[in-house]
């Protein structure tokens, strides 16, 4: 894939409003405010961020283990069977993170349920159907979260 | 502090993110039986306590041309651990920091973190870099560089409202 373009309201959008986004009535006139446009242009950059696959939503990021449960889990696939079990596993309404990695452990997740006992189910389902050892890691502290992505442009 | 059934139910409406509207947080309330005032001050009120962390919009990284992404990982030992980490996390290239259990013999590490860029040897040269800075560079460690990503998308805690967003390879 090429580096995405993007013009100088896009880049003003994605550094300035991943977060202290206007919790006001009308946030994109706020935004377009700052940005000196009109709200349906913001809006329609939006709209074309995500339809590019740019961005993925506008929108809370919750801390972990206030409202549900979450935790990272790790497994050993062989390569022949890793592209059908990383989609399998990604089936899954409870994981919002799939990657395969380098390393002997290649497919890592993170599963986020509304308990501790769903993302145990959730876990077993998995070992189950894919007859493979899930390795979970839980969080037992965390120093740094999601704060939003730094982003440097060239 | 606990979290209300109704913030629930709003952090369930708001999971799929803001409808691209003039009056998002209106649309959203009407899916949780709100009113637009009601969602705004829930929601400054979850910010404010710290039960939303981030509200704003979410980037696709690799979308975005970051494609070389490690997960770097330490063996730090139990008491050292807490010091080392926020040494890592006064470095603004690393974007996560945490303390996660062992699994010995398979999984040796306790810290993690995530160092994102453009190009490999970067990365690369920004986790020795790391390891220094915080006096962990002669523990063992890995770095986890990302290959296929199966699936990116915001936690949901309640049933999915929204259908998943298309995987971003």
């Amino acid at each position: 894939m090429t580096e995405a373009t993007l013009s100088d309201y896009e880049k003003r959008l994605l550094d300035d409003f991943q977060k202290e986004f206007p919790l006001h009535p009308r946030p994109f006139a706020v935004i377009a405010e700052r940005l000196g446009v009109d709200e349906d242009t913001v809006l329609d950059l939006l709209c074309e961020l995500q339809e590019r696959g740019l961005i993925s939503r506008v929108g809370a990021v919750v801390e972990p283990h206030r409202v549900g449960y979450s935790t990272l889990a790790a497994m050993r696939v062989p390569q022949e069977m890793l592209e059908a079990v990383g989609r399998f596993v990604a089936s899954h309404p409870e994981v919002n993170h799939c990657y395969e990695r380098e390393h002997g452990l290649n497919l890592w997740f993170v599963v986020a349920a509304s308990s501790r006992r769903k993302v145990a189910e959730v876990l077993a389902d998995i070992e189950y159907r894919t007859g493979l050892p899930v390795l979970d890691l839980p969080l037992e502290e965390a120093f740094r979260l999601d704060l939003g992505f730094p982003l440097t442009w060239e | 502090m606990g979290v209300s059934e109704r913030d629930r139910c709003l952090l369930a409406a708001v999971a799929g993110g803001l409808p691209f509207v003039r009056r998002p947080f209106a649309a959203i309330g009407e899916r949780c039986g709100m009113d637009e005032e009601e969602v705004i001050a829930r929601l400054r009120r979850m910010l404010a306590t710290g039960v939303i962390r981030r509200f704003g919009i979410v980037v696709r990284h690799r979308a975005l041309g970051y494609r070389a992404n490690a997960m770097v990982v330490f063996d730090v030992p139990d008491a050292d651990v807490r010091q080392k980490a926020l040494r890592l996390c006064d470095l603004p290239f690393v974007t996560l920091c945490y303390r996660r259990r062992r699994r010995p013999p398979l999984w040796p590490y306790n810290l993690f973190c995530m160092i994102h860029g453009r190009e490999r040897g970067r990365v690369e040269r920004l986790a020795e870099e790391a390891a220094r800075f915080a006096g962990i560079a002669h523990l063992p460690r890995a770095a986890l560089f990302s290959r296929r990503c199966f699936v990116q998308r915001g936690a949901r805690y309640e049933p999915p409202l929204a259908l998943p967003e298309a995987e971003v390879r």
